[in-house]
């Protein structure tokens, strides 16, 4: 009821704020989970042998005698002001670290995004034109198939067929800055294919629901009663009233791209932001974990407030108000 | 192929076949051994209650059939060719082109994604009649002709930018749009309000004149389609009853079903006088809003005495149903108040005793969605024995079943579940359930709105009769006039969210009329040939006058 009086544009700002708040949450969740985690890391870093005189020394230059809440309000306004601190481990600028890691997650992300998003969509779209035929059946199995190998299983798989017994691709897909473009895309092909077959069911399936959700509609029928082709039915008069649930889930699918690679990453041995994760969670680098975390929370989020705005924005109600 | 007849239907037969346990199906005839032949320019009004094959028929005409149906039998020929023969690439060349089809609901049968304009020309751009410049100067024409606003521009909107009637209208234009031999209008005004409704049919009989289109057209109100076909045709579970020109089946019709149709209101209540003791039910100065600023009641002010029927009738958006929400505690008011039996009742629901609960039932428009489908007919009406009186077992299923008896369903539904029932008789589940708690006083919101006309009265005479012997107060709110005159004693009219009219039923309804009550009271169609353009003209002299 009080939602129909609402402008479009109050709705986004307030979905906007809402985005913010929940980013503070997990800050304030992160900082407090690696604050739980057992071990301290004055001593991890001194090892086994060391005086407790130089722990306490250590302690003291690190700041980790202040209380948590200070040092959480500090490590948060350094990280508003860019400055993601330094890694334990090897002394670097964190920032400098990510830099490189977040861009070629991204890109893998990405790649593999552009060729699954479209790909699910079509083949949702195929399976409801084909309803219940066996078009549809061999769609559905295949790809549930799929989603239900774990993605270490697919990825080792692809390295038997493809790389190992084919030669085809490389089974490791190290890159480096000198690399090409084409290089590169060559590089990352196999985890790009394993990647897109591990989030495509979900999407096909959520795109197919939601459209045969809306053929029950009167203005699908109206359509069919103008002699209209299945395909328009489907595509122009069904599609558009599915958007909102499909873009959700597609988000939903594309934050998994970027957040869910450790997997993949680790398999390929690809130098991306989940290998740069593992490796630092071994050496207990705190600092490292938490900014990875944060970062992965706040694609997330923002990938979120992205399906939200644009199921909003979706509803010809609300962008073409009375 | 002569002219004459354009369209052809011979032994028309659909029917639905339905899984039946032991991997065996079932058919179930839909539409039974229909034939009839239609000639270009001319209307045939198909009548009947829900599930009398109406729009199965319309629908075959296109060559169409919901899913799990199907047509089994017969011919239908348009021009000669049989389109029941054809592939489905070639049934969907005559869909919308040569046969359109108009729905029942505008606002549902509109896309809400796409703007109104590119619907109605879809048809002529897709099937390549038309380059999208004509397509839509045609549309615009047809806009104008059929009175929407602003023509030019009324294309560019969404459907839920317009009102109900328009887009009605325009569901008619999309349906003309194309230049099609035949349109099936199903239903087109039984959505609408009568003041919107007298509107729409006058624009659909005159577009059906100026284009010379030949049309089915499918209604439950007998009284609408005399206003616009040449014949009749009266179906009943699909099977042709009756067929004849409308002067035959209005004023002469022959068989025993037909009759009944016509002379349908058999419920007529002889208004009683008001008592000078304090009424039962007083509504003191009643404003009321959803969201605290637009009010959707203003200065409601009434009363209804103990074993009498207030009528509050009023269209969409009048506000007669929020009264009931305020009446009945769901929605605190703004100001004033409301006095039950000499007691002010508490403005909110969790404030009322258990006895005022008791004394202030209500019954519902959807009977289907206000029982528990998992709850047999005796566990619903027990309920309310067990919960107001504290009677159980053998003593509450003695008064289920003499509730059962009071509302002529009998012992034998105790143990049946709602669905298995039909729509009359859920709603005479409904009643019995208000009547266990032993009210003095029941809302009832629109109870009979959803049901056929045949049945619809069926309850009301039971509502009646059972006034008569437990003297229960009614207060009945409905947008039909009909049911109105039948069971009122006082009446209150009502418009955007203000009472026009109260007093006792004969002053209501006898003049003088403030114009909104005039309007509303001619609105309500006759059955009687030539009705619309005599109401028509008489508006027309009215506003010429003015």
């Amino acid at each position: 009821m009080a939602t129909q009086h609402q402008t479009l544009g109050q709705l986004v700002v307030r979905r906007l704020l809402l985005g913010v708040v929940l980013l503070l949450l997990i800050s304030l969740i992160i900082f407090a989970g690696t604050e739980l985690l057992p071990g301290d890391v004055a001593q991890s870093i001194l090892g086994q042998s060391a005086t407790p005189e130089a722990v306490r020394n250590l302690r003291l230059e690190m700041g980790l005698d202040r209380p948590a809440a200070e040092r959480y309000l500090s490590w948060l306004s350094n990280i508003l002001q860019g400055d993601l601190g330094t890694s334990l481990s090897s002394g670097r600028d964190i920032g400098d670290m990510i830099g490189d890691r977040l861009g070629n997650t991204l890109f893998l992300a990405s790649s593999a995004a552009i060729i699954a998003v479209p790909l699910a969509v079509f083949l949702g779209l195929i399976a409801v034109l084909h309803r219940n035929g066996i078009v549809d059946k061999i769609i559905s199995i295949s790809t549930i198939s799929m989603i239900s190998l774990p993605e270490f299983f697919i990825g080792y798989l692809l390295i038997l067929l493809v790389a190992v017994q084919l030669n085809w691709l490389p089974s490791s897909s190290i890159v480096y800055n000198s690399m090409s473009f084409a290089e590169r895309l060559q590089a990352i092909a196999l985890p790009c294919i394993t990647l897109t077959l591990v989030c495509l069911a979900h999407m096909m399936r959520m795109t197919r629901a939601a459209i045969l959700n809306v053929m029950s509609s009167a203005y699908i029928e109206t359509a069919q009663l103008k002699g209209l082709s299945p395909f328009r039915v489907i595509f122009h008069h069904a599609f558009p009233n599915a958007i909102s649930p499909i873009i959700t889930v597609i988000v939903l699918n594309l934050a998994y791209l970027v957040v869910g690679v450790v997997v993949v990453e680790i398999i390929y041995v690809y130098p991306g932001m989940g290998q740069l994760l593992v490796d630092h969670v071994t050496n207990r680098d705190v600092p490292v974990v938490q900014a990875v975390g944060l970062i992965f929370a706040a694609i997330y989020i923002l990938l979120n407030m992205f399906a939200d705005i644009m199921a909003i924005v979706a509803n010809p109600r609300l962008r073409h108000p009375k | 192929m002569s002219d004459s007849h354009f369209l052809q239907v011979s032994n028309l037969e659909v029917s639905a076949s339905i899984n039946m346990p032991g991997d065996k199906r079932k058919k179930i005839i839909l539409v039974d051994n229909i034939s009839f032949n239609l000639q270009r320019g001319e209307v045939i009004g198909l009548i009947g209650e829900s599930g009398a094959g109406k729009s199965t028929i319309g629908l075959a005409a296109l060559a169409f059939a919901r899913s799990g149906c199907g047509i089994t039998g017969g011919s239908i020929k348009i021009n000669g060719l049989d389109i029941l023969s054809l592939s489905d690439r070639e049934k969907n060349k005559i869909r919308g082109t040569q046969v359109a089809y108009v729905a029942q609901s505008a606002a549902a049968a509109f896309n809400p994604a796409h703007r109104i304009g590119d619907q109605v020309i879809e048809v002529a751009i897709q099937h390549k009649l038309m380059s999208k410049k004509q397509a839509l100067s045609y549309a615009n024409d047809l806009y104008a002709k059929l009175g929407l606003p602003d023509p030019e521009n009324f294309g560019r909107r969404y459907p839920h930018q317009v009102s109900g009637g328009q887009l009605q209208r325009a569901m008619t234009v999309m349906a003309l749009c194309a230049k099609p031999d035949l349109i099936i209008f199903d239903e087109p005004t039984t959505a609408l309000d009568v003041t919107t409704q007298i509107e729409v049919l006058a624009t659909i009989k005159n577009a059906i004149k100026d284009t010379g289109v030949a049309a089915l057209y499918i209604t439950h109100d007998l009284a609408v389609v005399a206003q616009v076909s040449d014949f009749i045709m009266v179906l009943r579970q699909g099977k042709m009853i009756e067929f004849g020109t409308t002067d035959a089946i209005i004023n002469h019709a022959q068989q025993k079903y037909t009759q009944e149709l016509v002379s349908i209101r058999v419920a007529e209540k002889i208004e009683q006088a008001q008592p000078s003791v304090r009424p039962l039910l007083e509504i003191n100065h009643i404003d009321a809003a959803y969201d605290g600023s637009n009010k959707v009641l203003e200065d409601v002010t009434l009363h209804l005495h103990a074993g009498q029927t207030l009528s509050i009738v009023g269209e969409s958006g009048s506000g007669k149903s929020t009264l009931a929400r305020v009446i009945t505690g769901l929605l605190s008011p703004l100001q004033g108040n409301i006095v039950f039996q000499g007691v002010e009742l508490s403005a909110e629901l969790k404030n009322r005793d258990i006895e005022q609960l008791r004394e202030l039932q209500m019954i519902y428009q959807m009977a289907d969605v206000a029982m528990n489908p998992r709850h047999t007919i005796g566990q619903i009406i027990g309920r309310p024995i067990e919960f107001y009186h504290g009677i159980k077992g053998a003593q509450q299923r003695r008064e289920t079943i003499e509730l059962l008896d009071q509302i002529e369903l009998g012992e034998k539904y105790i143990d049946r579940y709602p669905a298995e029932l039909s729509g009359g008789q859920k709603q005479r589940v409904c009643i019995a359930r208000a009547l266990a708690a032993k009210p003095s006083l029941i809302i009832c919101d629109e109870v009979t709105s959803a049901l056929d006309p045949l049945v619809a009265d069926g309850i009301l005479q039971l509502l009646m009769s059972l006034q008569k012997e437990h003297n229960y107060a009614y207060l009945f709110i409905t947008h039909d006039l009909a049911t109105v005159k039948a069971i009122s004693d006082s009446i209150a009219v009502m418009y955007q969210g203000s009472l026009v009219r109260f007093g006792q039923k004969s002053a209501v309804l006898s003049p003088p009329f403030d114009d909104y009550t005039q309007m509303l009271l001619s609105s309500v169609p006759e059955m009687e040939l030539g009705w619309l353009e005599r109401i028509l003209a008489s508006r027309k002299m009215q506003s010429a006058d003015h």
